[in-house]
């Protein structure tokens, strides 16, 4: 199956490793990607702050350079598929809007007819071109007694996703046909902050701390994510969050590509580990030297018998 | 407040895409909520609504709010009477920009990106962020140096991203937007 593609600014650089394993990935699956020729950046979360037609003529820039004979494109990024999709929908929803495009693009000779190029998202091309048995097919070493949950933030699932907005499911199926052991993370579809480090640093530790304190009592081995946003922010910010609020969190934040690989039987290294901030290296340690038999889930403390009823917590080991 | 004045202001609101939904608001709160910066903003959602109606233009466009708003879409996909919440809160920042209710360390990250944007057609958050943090949070920007050191040792910074090849018409293509403007 052919495929526009639109790696986007992130995965030039800072997620890099989410762009090399994605592409292996792909090849596994025989998904041949064909790179939007010379795409410009979807202007995140920040042109629409300034400017509103400036900001869809932009986005539409890459939908009309998309080869004719091709009708869709995948991002993995987040925000790229969100501002592709929602530039292609609004344009066929509002006529006028998109006339005001169309006649902007032309000052570049380009044109888009709305509705030409369908946006994906990675992680659902992944999950919907290919069943769970074709997935799992292709595993080679399994993801054995490594502890997982999925952490998909927001915009992958809301308000144009896929999956569930509130309590998406799909990673964690996925993850759990890699042969990892899968954890049910609540706050899996909350906000990571976005671009809230740049804004106020208090707020946007708090965010963080928030979910990192979270993921920390599932004893996870890895937070796996579908966003470059997400990545950045758990992973870089992680050590400024622990001096920040004197903890001690060690949680590595890995692209469900990266892992994808792994079980694919595909070269650490070529998959881009080793690139994040926070070491992936026990991971790694627990996938070569896989634990005898699957390690038992934790008991969880018993609580307080003063404590408020609540209800019980969804089970630990994925669906 | 006049009458009149009350409607252009919510008229304003709600030139955008869906943003007609908004007249529709019944005060619930689920959008306030539902957001995980709202313990943040001077009002929630759902006061920033209820002062929007009241014409209250300078209080809505001076205050923090919609600055805060870390686009998670929680209050759109809650919202019982379906308002494009998160929209609105970026027609907000538009229009506080327009109107000069400027605040530099927020707005001008959003400015020095599209800048970015239109000088090399592609954007390099990472760079763009230290170079922020350097200018607007000098003291922060000590603490943040192992984060910025480990970032350059994988590899994973740089301070300029590629140029795009049709830069040119990439930039006649927003010059038309912007002569064209108007809003949607």
């Amino acid at each position: 199956m052919r495929y526009a593609y639109y790696p986007g600014c992130s995965l030039e650089r800072n997620a890099a490793a989410y762009d090399e394993s994605f592409r292996l990935v792909a090849e596994v699956l025989g998904m041949e990607l064909v790179e939007i020729p010379d795409w410009n950046c979807c202007g995140a979360t920040e042109y629409f702050s300034l400017d509103l037609l400036p900001a869809y003529a932009l986005v539409a820039r890459n939908l009309a350079l998309v080869p004719e004979d091709l009708d869709q494109v995948v991002a993995p990024c987040s925000a790229c598929y969100y501002n592709l999709l929602k530039t292609d929908k609004n344009m066929a929803a509002y006529p006028k809007l998109a006339s005001a495009v169309n006649e902007s693009l032309a000052a570049g000779k380009l044109h888009y007819t709305p509705g030409r190029v369908r946006s994906r998202h990675a992680l659902d091309v992944i999950l919907e071109d290919f069943s769970l048995e074709d997935l799992a097919a292709h595993v080679e070493k399994p993801l054995r007694g490594i502890r997982l949950a999925a952490y998909y933030g927001c915009v992958t699932v809301r308000p144009m996703g896929h999956d569930d907005p509130e309590y998406p499911i799909r990673m964690e199926r996925l993850l759990k046909a890699l042969g990892a052991t899968v954890v049910e993370f609540s706050l899996r579809a909350n906000c990571c902050g976005g671009h809230m480090t740049q804004l106020d640093a208090e707020t946007a530790y708090e965010m963080l701390h928030y979910l990192l304190r979270n993921a920390a009592k599932l004893d996870v081995d890895a937070l796996v994510t579908a966003c470059p946003m997400c990545q950045l922010n758990l992973d870089a910010y992680q050590g400024q969050v622990n001096s920040h609020f004197g903890t001690d969190f060690h949680i590595p934040i890995l692209y469900f590509t990266q892992v994808m690989g792994l079980a694919f039987g595909i070269d650490p290294d070529a998959l881009g580990f080793g690139q994040e901030i926070v070491s992936a290296e026990r991971v790694l340690e627990k996938f070569r030297n896989p634990p005898e038999e699957e390690e038992k889930k934790p008991r969880r403390k018993r609580r307080d018998k003063d404590a408020l009823p609540m209800p019980e917590p969804l089970s630990g080991g994925g669906r | 407040m006049t009458e009149e004045t009350q409607h252009t202001f919510l008229d304003e609101v709600t030139t955008i895409p869906g943003g007609e939904r908004l007249r529709t608001c019944i005060q619930c709160g689920t959008c306030g909520g539902s957001c995980p910066s709202g313990p943040a903003m001077d009002y929630t959602p759902r006061e920033i609504f209820a002062l929007i109606m009241a014409g209250e233009r300078e209080r809505v466009l001076k205050s923090n709010t919609f600055w805060f708003c870390v686009s998670c879409y929680y209050c759109t996909i809650r919202c019982p009477q379906e308002i494009p919440i998160t929209d609105i809160m970026y027609q907000l920042k538009r229009l506080a920009i327009k109107a000069g209710y400027y605040r530099a360390s927020i707005t001008n990250f959003s400015e020095t990106f599209v800048g970015q944007i239109e000088t090399y057609g592609r954007s390099f958050e990472l760079g763009l962020a230290t170079a922020h943090y350097l200018r607007y949070h000098p003291i922060e920007s000590v603490r943040m140096s192992p984060l910025m050191l480990g970032m350059v040792t994988r590899g994973r910074m740089a301070f300029r991203p590629k140029r795009i090849r049709g830069i040119r018409p990439l930039r006649a293509i927003l010059r038309k937007a912007k002569e064209l403007g108007g809003e949607w």
